[in-house]
């Protein structure tokens, strides 16, 4: 018998004759989306110790170029399909990912600018999923600086609320603040081996 | 039956440990160590803190323990059914799935996969399936150096130690002898330490990042385990904090994961309860920083799946102790255990240490040991760990029922039998109360011979004059 063919024949061995379970899901599940879910996102992503911004969609490329100067991030990965008017006109030049970067391509770009699939209000969590505006997986990883943009209808209030959106045929990535360790005496420390900056920019409808 | 090597084997020395000592002595060499002593305690009292903050803002937690429990009863009892349904989803999203029935066919399974590749060199994410099978030492032995990229897994090997705790296996070091660690023998692995290091985390962790950097760019296989998989979509899940989980599962040209058949759920949505239960029972965080979910070949990786099996089924098969493979691996029961707080990891002999190890261990390797039939007597049986596990893990009882299998030393056997006689019969009872509190000056501290054993870490109780029932006839219930 094959490996496969003998673990199973355990299995059934094991578990014959014992009742099956029900699974209660009592828990919260998917909450209304409602306007204190972006002061809630902002505030759990600044727990974190990430910088977050909350801008009308007209000022996100003004808010952009500041914080690119501030940084001093002049060499940005921007992924195909970031969209055109988030971005500054001017100060910084911009890395296209297409031919493919090498990784030490990557390691030398100042930071990457992306969108998000879904953010997450109450653990101040964003999730990539490799769609337009935010790349490959790689391209969040090697840049010290990571800039993403959060539009409100994005945001979802809880954890099943993100689930229930996402695709796990796309590769996802869930960020919850800048890369940190709490290997040392449990001191938490930002910024191991992703990016040690992460800034959020909130995007809310101009109307309002 | 075959003994299960859980990466520490019985006869090799280790720490100052042997597997021919039980707990108890293990135990005893470790709290001598004041140092020890005071990281733990420091440590996981940050840890239990931090826990019971998060855990304690979110309203549903009963209700999330409960669904956790019973997917992970639900997945365990039509494990088979959902093993194929993985296989089958991974293999359509292009991975390769290869099943392992113990740790020499995992660790062969993995050796010709990175064989085949032509390196010597890979990259690794911290897992426990892979210590626990000592894939490290199997790949060395063929002349494949494995590079652990987890802060504490490299403070870890760099410093030729073993981990003793599950989320952070560097819980025993404080920051001096970690930049002590660093200073000299990171140069024998890679890019060497910085000059004038200090022993502040942040420069710690910024040398780690140097000395990895270069490291992640350059290796071309990674291998990491899985916190869970979803039959459903053939989805792998990995929590971690670093980057350096990131790092291994999407630079690499050939990713190999290795993981516990039992870490399986049956859908996706399943996954909202998980990633709510792990993280603030773990690092008591509302949530990890990073998570990444990968289904099959992702964006022209070449990925293998090795499911081990390494004694799981054996304890699949036994009803009260089946419930320890509903553990996610968050280490809450490490952090509220008085016992684990003072022993640290390394005296339970086994790359599971604490209240889960001590049911685990001895049930996946079997109680043939001195060391595994101690296991299950190191606890008081206070319950910390079943209040605090994410799943539901009655610990405790688990923990009994062991101790009921294990062979008892004779002069335990002795005494207990001793004692059912005197105490099945009223008389013999009262008589004997009256010998004990006339001798009552003669009871020496320690008890002599065989019986020793019971008063080398118990102090005797203090014998009474009188027994209670004397004491009511003679004061007629203290009227008199």
């Amino acid at each position: 018998m094959s490996a496969r063919d003998v673990i199973l024949a355990r299995v059934r061995a094991a578990v014959e004759g014992v009742p099956d379970v029900e699974i209660p899901r009592s828990y919260r599940g998917a909450a209304p989306a409602s306007e204190g879910l972006v002061d809630l996102l902002a505030e759990r992503v600044r727990h974190y110790k990430a910088a977050v911004h909350v801008v009308a969609e007209t000022g996100v490329a003004d808010l952009v170029a500041a914080s690119l100067a501030e940084r001093r991030a002049r060499r940005l990965v921007v992924p195909e399909g970031f969209p055109e008017p988030w971005l500054p006109a001017q100060g910084f030049e911009r890395i296209a990912d297409e031919p493919r970067l090498s990784a030490s391509d990557l390691d030398t770009a100042d930071g990457i600018l992306t969108t998000c699939a879904v953010a997450i209000a109450e653990t101040g969590t964003i999730v990539l999923d490799a769609g337009a505006g935010q790349g490959r997986r790689a391209l969040t990883l090697l840049p010290d600086f990571h800039l993403c943009v959060v539009r409100q209808d994005q945001i979802v209030a809880n954890v099943p609320d993100a689930v229930a959106r996402l695709d796990p045929g796309r590769p996802l990535t869930w960020i919850s603040g800048p890369s940190a360790t709490s290997d040392i005496e449990l001191n938490r420390v930002e910024g191991v081996h992703g990016p040690r900056i992460l800034e959020v920019v909130i995007v809310t409808p101009a109307a309002t | 039956m075959s003994r299960t090597f859980l990466g520490m084997p019985g006869t090799v020395s280790m720490m100052g440990y042997s597997g021919k000592e039980g707990f108890p002595e293990n135990a005893a060499k470790a709290v001598r160590n004041s140092q020890l002593r005071f990281n733990l305690r420091k440590a996981t009292g940050t840890i239990r803190g931090r826990r019971a903050s998060v855990v304690g803002e979110l309203p549903d937690w009963p209700d999330l323990r409960q669904a956790g429990k019973a997917i992970k009863d639900h997945t365990l009892r039509n494990l088979d059914t959902y093993l194929v349904e993985l296989e089958e989803a991974v293999t359509r999203a292009g991975g390769h799935v290869h099943w392992a029935r113990d740790a020499a066919e995992a660790n062969r399974i993995v050796t010709d996969l990175v064989k085949a590749t032509g390196e010597t060199q890979v990259v690794k994410v911290k897992s426990m399936a892979t210590q626990e099978i000592g894939l490290n030492e199997a790949l060395h032995d063929e002349g494949i150096t494995a590079y652990e990229t987890d802060l504490a897994e490299l403070i870890v090997q760099l410093g030729d130690d073993w981990p003793s705790h599950i989320l952070v296996p560097a819980i025993h070091r404080n920051r001096s002898e970690i930049r002590e660690i660093f200073v000299r023998h990171m140069s024998e692995w890679g890019r060497p330490a910085p000059e004038k290091l200090t022993d502040d985390p942040a420069a710690l962790a910024e040398a780690a990042r140097l000395h990895l950097r270069e490291r992640f760019l350059a290796t071309k296989v990674a291998i990491s385990g899985a916190n869970f998989m979803v039959a459903e979509t053939g989805t792998l899940v990995v929590l971690e904090s670093e980057g350096n989980g990131r790092m291994c599962l999407t630079l690499p040209e050939t990713l190999i994961s290795v993981v516990g058949i039992e870490k399986l759920l049956p859908t996706w949505r399943d996954l909202e309860v998980f990633l709510q239960l792990l993280p603030r029972s773990s690092t008591g965080e509302r949530m990890n920083p990073y998570t990444s979910m990968w289904t099959g070949a992702t964006e022209g990786q070449e990925f293998h799946l090795v499911l081990l099996d390494n004694g799981r089924t054996r304890v699949l098969a036994d009803d009260l102790g089946r419930q320890a493979l509903r553990c996610i691996r968050c280490s809450a029961c490490l952090n509220v255990c008085p016992v684990y707080e003072r022993s640290g990891g390394h005296a339970y002999g086994s790359v599971y240490p604490g209240p889960i190890g001590a049911i685990l261990t001895p049930q996946l390797r079997g109680m043939e040991s001195e060391l595994d039939r101690s296991l299950p007597y190191a606890s008081s049986l206070c319950g910390a760990c079943y209040e605090v596990c994410p799943v539901a893990i009655d610990i405790p009882s688990v923990l009994v029922e062991l101790r009921g299998r294990s062979r008892h030393p004779m002069a335990e056997r002795a005494g207990m039998a001793a004692a059912g006689w005197v105490l099945n019969r009223s008389g013999r009872l009262a008589r004997a109360q009256r010998m004990g509190g006339r001798m009552r000056r003669l009871v020496p501290k320690r008890l002599p011979g065989p019986l020793g054993g019971w008063t080398d870490t118990r102090d005797l109780p203090d014998i009474p004059k009188e027994s209670f029932r004397d004491w009511w006839n003679r004061t007629d219930g203290g009227s008199r």
